[in-house]
């Protein structure tokens, strides 16, 4: 699987990204890391293998998220989905 | 085929706001957002399916998530926007109420399909190319199945072939409870 890496400052947290391409909220959230310097791996689903689809969805629903984008795994541990200014700068400590 | 152009997509969503009573939402860069992605995934499948959601590239598959989406109804009339907030109420449109954010509520088993659909065919076209009848595997026929019947509101008339009667009638707009299937017997004398 081939993860995108978004270098920045703040490297506290392991945090990855599941994405979508064509989706404004998922591009947003990307912004949103990067203008607040975090460090993040992402990856657009839409242009994945059919096999790492399995992948992402068998790794989403194992830390029970549902299966919507953009979905932000902070530390393997906490999910976030959606957008979340509020969510992300709690947990990322921004 | 006609170009799909921005503007193209955007002139579509505005007459179906116009038509059902609803609003694109009025922030400019989202709504740009919003109508690139639909863009995109018209061109990459032919139909433009929802932005926010993974398609699975397969028309039949994925007809519950093609803008304007099964959802939208519901979803408006429930928090005031569709799941990706293309379409907004009125209250959401003047700024009396804030946007909000909208749960899935397309069942689970509907968004597995994308993660199955496309590669389960090409596992049964190499399994022919092969001449090795391997069965595909049960779990992702059941999901490759789709059964269209045959519904009417009973309210209004509406008739419509489809997997589930809509959420609410696009006539007017009479709730899911009010559809019911059209059974057709034939009789031999």
């Amino acid at each position: 699987m081939q993860f995108s890496k978004v270098q920045g400052k703040q490297t506290k947290h392991k945090v990855v990204l599941y994405a979508l391409s064509t989706c404004v909220w998922c591009k947003m959230t990307k912004q949103f890391l990067k203008d607040n310097e975090v460090e993040f791996d992402y990856i657009d689903v839409d242009l994945c293998q059919e096999e790492d689809k399995q992948k992402i969805r068998e790794h989403i629903q194992s830390k029970g998220g549902p299966l919507s984008y953009p979905t932000t795994i902070v530390d393997d541990n906490v999910v976030i989905t959606g957008f979340r200014k509020d969510k992300l700068k709690e947990v990322l400590g921004i | 085929m006609t170009e799909i152009t921005i503007e193209s997509v955007r002139k579509r969503a505005e007459a179906d706001a116009r038509t059902y009573g609803y609003h694109l939402v009025p922030d400019p860069d989202l709504l740009q957002g919003l109508l690139e992605g639909l863009k995109v995934n018209e061109e990459r499948y032919g139909y433009p399916s929802c932005p926010c959601r993974l398609a699975s590239g397969k028309f039949e598959l994925d007809r519950d998530i093609i803008c304007p989406c099964d959802y939208r109804d519901p979803d408006v009339a429930e928090f005031g926007a569709c799941y990706c907030r293309l379409y907004v109420s009125k209250d959401v449109y003047e700024g009396k109420q804030e946007l909000p954010t909208v749960p899935e509520r397309r069942p689970l088993e509907k968004q597995s399909r994308a993660y199955t659909a496309v590669s389960a065919p090409k596992e049964t076209e190499a399994a022919k190319a092969e001449e090795k009848p391997a069965a595909p595997r049960e779990e992702v026929k059941v999901m490759l199945e789709t059964k269209p019947k045959l519904w009417y509101c009973k309210q209004c008339g509406y008739v419509v072939f489809r997997d589930d009667p809509p959420y609410v009638c696009p006539i007017c707009k009479a709730k899911k409870e009010m559809f019911a299937e059209i059974k057709t017997r034939i009789d031999f004398l």
